[in-house]
This record gives C-alpha cells, structure tokens and sequence, in this order.
C-alpha cells in the first residue's frame, strides 16, 4: 500500500462518522432480533467484534495466497470456523444467554459487515490495521447494540440486565411497561431515532 | 507458482478445510463436558420448575439432588423397570413409539414443606416446532400441582405465551381422574368447553395451533402414564 494508512481513522471513523449500522446500514437483522434485553446485546456486540477482529486478521494474514476465484469461499470458510468456535464457548459458559440468542450467533456468518469488512478492507491491508479495523467497527456495531438493548429493555420489560429498575410506586400510579418495545419493529424505530440524531448531528452525512 | 491454476486452487482450498476442520473438532471435543452440564442444569431446573421449585443462580444441581428424591422409569403397567436412568431418557423418542414400548421416566420430588410430588415429562409439537413441559402431581395421582412447558420457536407474543406462568399457572389444581376415569387435561378455546367432562384450561388467543399442540402433548404423553397413577390413587 502507497498510502500511509492513520491507525486512528481506521479505529474511530467505524464509531460514528462511518458506522456499520447507522451510516453503512448493514447488520441490521441482527439488530431487530437480539436487542429486547440488554444481556444478549452485549453479548452479541462482543461475539461480533472477536469474530470480525479475528477473521480480519486472518484473512489478512493470508491475503497474498488466496487464490481470486475461490476468494470469497475462502473468506466464508474462515468465519464461519470461528462463528462456530464463538457458539461452541458460549454454550460451554454463557448457557443461558447462548439459549437467548440461539440461532444468531450462526447467523453472524450472513452478518454483511464481515463480509463487507473482509473483502474492502482486509483483503488490501496488513494485519495490525486489519485488526483495528474489525475491533473498531465491531465496537460500532456494539455501541448501536447496546444504545437499542437499553432503550427496548428500559421501556419495555422495565429493567436493566435483568434489575427492576422503574420502581414499583410508578406501576401503583398506572406506569405500564410497553409491549411493542419487545416486539422487533420498536427496534427498527429506536434506529431510526438513533440515525435521525446522528445525522442532525454529523451535518455532512445528510443527504441532499 | 501460479495461483491462479486449478491444481494450486484445489489445493489450497481442501488445505483450509482439513485446518479449519481439525480445529473446530477441537474445540467441540474439549468443551463437550462443559456444554452436557449446562444442558443437564437447565433440564433439572425445567423440572423442578413444574414442582414451583426455582432455585438460585449457580444452586441448580444442588437444588436437584436435594428436593429431587428419587428417579424411577416405568413402563405403561405401572411397573418399574429396573436398572433404567430416569434423566437420560430421551423422552422426543420415546413419544413416538407405541404406549406399549414406551419407557416413562417419574422424577419424586419432595418440596420445601414436605408432600411428595410425582413430576412426569411430555413432549410434543407446537406450530413451529417441539414443545415440551413438566407436570407435577399431588401424591393422589390427579391433581396437578404445577406445570411447566417450553417451546423451541413458538411465535413470541402468541404460541410462545405457553411457557409463561399466566398460561402454565392454570393447571394448578387440575384433575387427571374425573368419576375414577382417566381424562388428561383439555385446552380449548377461552370461553368454550372440552365435549367430555374432563378438567380444561384456556388456550391462547391467536396460539391456537401451539395451544392445540399442548393439549395433544398432554394426552400423547400422559395417557400410557395411566397406570402410574392409579397406583398413586389406591396407595
């Protein structure tokens, strides 16, 4: 690579001015299904970020080998070796929150931000910003997670990680939890929220 | 070398597949141990769920071992059968096999205040996929004293409303005999009535399929247990 690549904007642009969620809007499915709780939010954030920090690197590391036209195999082939390996820990240590988030831990394989992260980045770079990259933009992706998990778990079931936090006095006085924010299209709707501030915010993403 | 050729691709390719391969077989193997635990944890705190037992974080087993007395397979006569592991029946397989051939795993549970409490397993299917439950009986061999049930993918707000306590809480008191016949227990539509005389709960509003589901899992899977409990009743 001619360019000298800062290690700065490869780890913080993911967060906010190039978020895989809010500006790239990949990754969404997962986003709708794991964020009723902020537990399994949590989890998922950081099962994507040692995925993606992980295949970005190895990847990366064999980049000059893989042959063009099996590329892509190539690439699926890796991630899904460690989406599995992820799987297999948290049955083995986190039975419970594996139970929660069942089928999408397998599903991280489709996720379009490794991939998407894979082929535009660590296919071209070395390892060391290879893995800034996959951390950073997992920690995006997580950041989302967690500011939807939070919201959806606070409105709807009215805890936090599972402690009662709305007090009982409110519920005497007629509080009601929200359903609709355990249902999948809230989390749809918090996003949007969520990129309507970011882009009042970041002037320069809006689009003319 | 070429990497564009054939014989470098199909190398490299079956290369990648033989690493990944051995290092995932790895990881499975050493962690095999740890994962049957956990899956043994959470089928001891399904059951103890059924006798409205629920222990702390991290006291599951020792909560098992405690309350749980004794565990005993029999088959549909009533007769124990001898030298059979009550918790390592697999009891998916066991429903589909003639009531006859069938071996029915009893878990005796003793709970905090003392009375005995005979807890059989069922399974069966839901609109998506299996269901299963825990029902525990009063020492009379007829009423329930509490009920657990489970779903692996019921739709969430509809058919996945049975493992909630409102749904499972209403078989509490239940009876399995009525006039000394053997009826299991109905669910029907709210508001409407089983056409025998047998004891009936609600089920749930648009989660008919899965509520159907339960009531057949509970006649599949509880009738060969007949002769159980009437034993239980003439004790």
């Amino acid at each position: 690579m001619a360019e000298k690549i800062n290690w700065k904007t490869v780890f913080f642009n993911p967060f906010s001015k190039n978020n895989p969620v809010i500006v790239q809007v990949l990754g969404i499915c997962s986003v709708l299904a794991v964020t009723a709780k902020l537990e399994p939010a949590i989890v998922m954030g950081i099962s994507v970020i040692a995925v993606l920090a992980f295949s970005n690197v190895i990847i990366s590391l064999i980049r000059n080998t893989i042959p063009t036209n099996i590329r892509i195999i190539v690439q699926l082939v890796v991630v899904a070796g460690l989406v599995v390996i992820v799987d297999q820990l948290l049955k083995a240590y986190t039975y419970d929150v594996s139970k929660q988030l069942s089928v999408f831990i397998g599903l991280i394989i489709t996720n379009c931000i490794l991939m998407g992260r894979l082929e535009a980045f660590a296919m071209a770079n070395k390892p060391w910003p290879s893995f800034l990259d996959g951390v950073g933009n997992g920690i995006g992706y997580t950041i989302i997670l967690v500011i939807v998990g939070f919201f959806r778990e606070l409105l709807g079931s009215g805890t936090l990680l599972g402690y009662q936090v709305i007090p009982q006095w409110c519920y005497d006085h007629g509080y009601v939890n929200n359903g609709l924010m355990i249902l999948p299209p809230m989390a749809l709707i918090v996003v949007g929220c969520i990129i309507w501030v970011h882009r009042s915010i970041n002037k320069d993403l809006q689009d003319e | 070398m070429n990497k564009q050729s054939n014989l470098y691709t199909t190398i490299y390719i079956v290369a990648l597949v033989l690493i990944v391969g051995t290092a995932l077989a790895t990881v499975a193997l050493s962690l095999r141990s740890r994962q049957q635990s956990n899956i043994d944890a959470d089928k001891m705190r399904q059951i103890l769920a059924a006798a409205r037992i629920v222990p702390e974080k991290g006291q599951v087993v020792e909560d098992f071992n405690k309350y749980v007395t004794s565990q005993a397979v029999y088959n549909d006569c009533g007769q124990e059968i001898e030298g059979a592991d009550a918790f390592t029946v697999d009891v998916a397989a066991q429903v589909k096999l003639p009531a006859d051939k069938r071996e029915l795993p009893v878990f005796t549970c003793q709970t905090p205040d003392g009375a005995v409490k005979y807890i059989l397993p069922c399974y069966g299917a839901g609109l998506w996929g299996p269901i299963w439950g825990y029902i525990a009986f009063d020492a009379d061999g007829s009423t329930v004293y509490g009920a657990y049930f489970a779903h692996q993918g019921e739709t969430p707000g509809l058919g996945a409303e049975i493992e909630k306590p409102a749904f499972s809480n209403q078989f509490e008191g239940k009876q399995m005999f009525k006039a000394d016949r053997f009826l299991p227990i109905a669910v029907v539509k709210a508001g409407q009535k089983p056409q025998g005389d047998e004891d009936y709960v609600d089920g749930i509003s648009g989660g008919t399929v899965t509520s159907k589901g339960v009531g057949e899992m509970l006649s599949n899977s509880l009738s060969p247990y007949k002769s159980f409990l009437e034993s239980l009743r003439t004790k």
